[in-house]
């Protein structure tokens, strides 16, 4: 369905496009582009690259009820971010719809219709916003020419207002609803006919609402969900109800590749309510989006279940597993530390020679930084619910990505993709976890197990975090020399972790280009000499993409270093980084050997030091930078780019004498080019602070002997209300000339490091290890 | 053989005396507006009132529960729950929601003992219920506005 996206964007008609003499201001000029290029070719960048590509026809996506009910698909996952809502809102701006009469209908997997619909790299927004306009003016003209053949005029007698058609000379008015039917029937105008509505016609799109800062400006346009969510009535992937379900859990290899070497289910089936326990079969590694294997016991409840997999007898063999086995915490820790002494294949080169540079720097400010394993934790644990009946599978599931979820299945019970259905549910909670959907394919083999009966996995939260697809563990060692003044010389990064690669093919032991693309080849400071180094890690579990993904750890080790380059040079840390970063400049990708860039053309989207130090100096000011603090408490700044967008944050924290931390406030500035919808904008940036507390603070995975050594929130630790700021105040950039970025997941990568920074400025503690745990009682 | 009032039905229900609540209310009763999130009372999703003192569900046997069990699903009939669920929805609480309602349930048990808390109340009272999207300064605000608006009514 998707043809190419060579046409420029319509709403990132932009500075640069005029620049780049791509577009001009007017759609119409746009969208002929659009018909002169091949539509077979393949889009290079942006939405029309991505599998499935994008799609806008109102046909596929806008439907109106003869009562006037305009319903709009969704045909990205819903996991919090509030797409369900801002989507919708950006087709009924455009199309004219009044929002009390707005519905929305959630897509079932099918990418050859809907487009692209997997939901990561903070790309609904950036990437449908275009096609959604688009479809909403295609169907708002197809209104109006109904219109103005039902009273026989001109079409351009006759104007859209508010769920209604207007024929202006005479007064007459037709309701969108009276319309419906006549429309439904006219051809689709072309994307050269099209005109979208100017930014002053524009009712919904990105204006401010609801909370800012603590101020309540107005509760409308309302969230799709919210009323189902606050009354319970909101169905999640677990909530799904049909009759004479089947509930099933697992027991799965604790350590990732072992297998089961024996099993003894007598007493399980003496559990009542238990109905059957089958062996589920695991791929051999690397696993994919395969399940692991293990024991499934299917009872009539899910607590039967539950009590079933106690009193099941299984020893395990971890031979298969090979050297994941031996995986411990503290010993690979001391690996990878020592392997960061040596030099590394080398990333990006830049400048002088670094080593020489080094020698003969006055001073040299040397750190090793490490974040440790984490699992995703959505509140919802992964769950599903599957029936297989006359060769064909249908799914209710909460996921991220519903094509590998449709193929995932299909390829596992030996069916054509078309005969399986997905019915994506609201998720309870993604963060990349849902991304895989090993949990449904788990679903699926059951069910195949009990044809015609419906079963739903659930996952408990043991289970969750035993065998997450978990953030990587990391080292990074940097070093870096100064001249007399302080000034940086040199700057050599070695960065170590596993990689997600490792999870599709033997271990490469190396990160990817698209994980040095997070914030790591990227870095953006200008120094004479910079070396970045990549010495191998080797992965021992199932890696997976965490919310914002390897940004976190290369914003958390360059962005604490460069306050321990300030505080070496005597410098104020924000001067100082303003410095480090130069001046303003767009650096091309791959100039710095990104050819990745998240999929966006480096054109469109370089990496625009003048939008970085503008965050950097929007945060600062609003927080008071530079302000006297009494004794024991500071103001700790951090930034970073990613997902094409540009975030920094200052934390003004207070420790006392007992080592208690106190987060008076974090001030966020956020540059992600247009808006669509400011306040989930905002939403997100509050929400990503506080996750990015639990980061800094709390949250870590370890193994032992390739067992993960947390189990649940008691000893798994995430951020609770007592350790939320008493204030989070999110500063949007007003900025409509650039291209639109990401929102879910760029504000929290420098969330850890500001709030580390922040401490030391309180206490003088330099904190290089995560979480920071009872770091501060020492 | 457990005998419960939910939402002031009553049921009578074959379960075993171990099985938690909150399966009963999910899997039995089917009132999915509960929700699992850890199972050992860490996360406060699973939380409802008995007679009108909020519990996790997820850690109380069936055959414990003895009086009134309240969920969710009947708040908006609650004069309290009611106002807190408003203002959840003017101040925009819920990013995934799945929690929320959990939340709310805390939330309303609270302001039904201490109508007017102080903001250090809230919190501590909120400490036993999980946001993973971290949403907590939107619920604060969410509970300080419901709280105003019983001194108005």
């Amino acid at each position: 369905m998707s043809e190419s996206n060579s046409t420029l964007m319509l709403a990132n008609v932009s500075r640069r496009g005029l620049l780049k003499g791509l577009a001009a201001a007017s759609a119409l000029v746009v969208a002929a582009r659009w018909d002169l290029a091949g539509a077979s070719e393949k889009a290079q960048f942006g939405a029309g690259a991505m599998p499935g590509g994008w799609v806008d026809n109102p046909n596929v996506f806008i439907h109106i009820a003869p009562d006037g009910i305009v319903t709009i698909v969704n045909n990205r996952s819903e996991m919090g971010q509030g797409i369900r809502t801002s989507l919708i809102m950006v087709g009924a701006d455009e199309l004219g719809a009044d929002w009390e009469h707005v519905r929305v209908q959630q897509a079932d997997a099918n990418q050859e219709k809907y487009g692209n619909q997997n939901t990561d790299g903070s790309r609904s927004i950036r990437h449908w916003y275009d096609p959604m306009r688009r479809a909403g003016a295609a169907a708002r003209q197809m209104l109006e020419q109904a219109a103005a053949n039902e009273w026989g005029v001109p079409v351009h007698e006759v104007k859209t207002a508010v769920h209604k058609v207007v024929h202006t000379p005479s007064g007459r008015e037709l309701g969108f609803g009276e319309l419906a039917k006549a429309a439904r029937e006219l051809e689709v105008p072309g994307r050269n006919a099209l005109v979208l509505k100017a930014d002053s016609e524009l009712r919904y799109i990105g204006k401010e609402a609801g909370l800012i800062n603590g101020d309540l400006k107005s509760a409308y346009p309302k969230a799709i969900d919210g009323e189902d969510i606050v009354t319970g009535k909101a169905i999640y992937g677990a909530d799904v109800a049909l009759e004479n379900t089947l509930c099933a859990v697992i027991a799965r290899p604790p350590v990732y590749g072992a297998k089961i070497k024996s099993l003894d289910d007598s007493a399980a089936l003496k559990v009542a309510g238990v109905k059957k326990v089958l062996r589920i079969d695991g791929a051999s590694q690397p696993a994919a989006f395969s399940p692991l294997g293990g024991v499934a016991v299917v009872a009539t409840n899910t607590w039967a279940a539950m009590e079933g997999r106690k009193a099941l007898k299984i020893e395990w063999d971890n031979g298969p597993a090979g050297d994941n086995a031996s995986y411990t915490s503290e010993a690979y820790l001391k690996s990878l530390e020592k392997a960061a002494q040596s030099p590394g294949k080398v990333v990006r080169q830049n400048g002088g020679d670094v080593d020489a540079a080094l020698k003969a720097a006055d001073k040299t400010v040397s750190a090793t930084y490490y974040m440790p394993h984490m699992a995703q934790a959505p509140m919802e644990p992964p769950v599903a619910t599957v029936r297989v009946a006359d060769g064909k599978a249908e799914v209710w599931a909460p996921v991220q990505n519903p094509r590998a979820t449709r193929e995932g299945v299909a390829g596992r019970l030996g069916l054509d993709k078309e005969q399986v259905t997905v019915h994506v549910n609201l998720l309870g909670g993604g963060f990349g976890r849902k991304t895989k959907p090993d949990f449904v394919t788990e679903a699926a083999i059951i069910a195949n197990a009990f044809k015609g009966q419906p079963v739903r996995l659930q996952w408990s939260r043991e289970d969750d975090i035993h065998h997450a697809y978990f953030h990587a563990v990391s080292v990074d060692h940097l070093d870096a020399g100064l001249d007399a003044d302080g000034k940086a010389t040199s700057w050599r990064h070695r960065t170590l972790s596993p990689s997600i690669a490792s999870l599709f093919a033997p271990d490469p032991k190396h990160i990817q280009e698209f994980e040095q693309g997070m914030g790591f080849n990227t870095m953006p400071f200008d120094v004479p000499a910079i070396r970045l180094e990549n010495p191998p890690a080797p992965a021992h579990v199932r890696i997976g993409w965490f919310r914002s993904v390897y940004n976190l750890p290369h914003a958390w080790a360059i962005q604490s270093f460069a306050h321990e380059m300030a505080v070496a040079a005597g410098r104020d840390h924000r001067d100082y980084v303003l410095e480090l970063l130069g001046p303003d400049r767009e650096i091309q990708n791959l100039s710095v050997g990104d050819g990745w860039n998240y999929g966006e053309n480096p054109d469109l989207y370089p990496i625009d030091i003048g939008r970085m130090r503008r965050v950097i100096e929007r945060a600062t000011s609003e927080a008071g930078w530079g302000k006297q603090t009494a004794k024991g408490r500071g103001l700790g700044l951090a930034f970073h780019h990613s997902f094409v967008s540009y975030t920094a944050i200052v934390f003004d924290v207070e420790v006392d004498d007992k080592g208690n931390l106190t987060i008076h406030r974090a001030d966020i500035a956020f540059d992600c080019g247009p808006q669509a919808n400011p306040e989930r904008i905002r939403s997100q940036l509050e929400g990503a602070c506080v996750m990015g507390i639990g980061i800094a603070l709390q949250s870590e995975v370890t193994f032992k002997d390739g067992i993960a050594q947390q189990d649940n929130f008691n000893n798994y630790l995430i951020p609770r209300m007592p350790d939320a700021p008493k204030s989070v105040r999110v500063h949007l950039i007003d900025n409509p000339d650039d291209a639109m970025g990401g929102v879910g997941e760029p504000g929290l990568p420098p969330v850890a490091p500001a709030l580390c920074n922040a401490i030391y400025a309180a206490t003088g503690k330099r904190i290089r290890r995560l979480p920071v745990g009872d770091q501060l009682k020492a | 053989m457990a005998t419960l009032t939910i939402n002031g039905e009553q049921y009578e229900l074959e379960v075993p005396d171990n099985m938690p609540l909150l399966w009963v209310i999910r899997d039995v009763v089917g009132l999915k507006g509960t929700k699992f999130g850890c199972g050992i009372a860490q996360c406060g999703a699973c939380t409802v009132h008995m007679n009108g003192t909020a519990i996790r569900s997820c850690v109380t046997p069936v055959s414990t529960v003895s009086g009134e069990i309240t969920t969710i699903e009947a708040m908006a009939e609650d004069a309290v729950g009611s106002k807190v669920q408003q203002a959840w929805l003017d101040v925009g609480v819920a990013q995934c929601g799945y929690c929320q309602g959990g939340q709310i349930m805390n939330a309303t048990a609270l302001l039904k003992r201490t109508p007017k808390p102080e903001t250090q109340e809230i919190i501590d009272a909120m400490a036993g219920n999980l946001c993973r999207c971290g949403t907590y300064n939107r619920i604060l605000a969410a509970i300080e506005r419901a709280s105003d608006a019983e001194v108005k009514s």
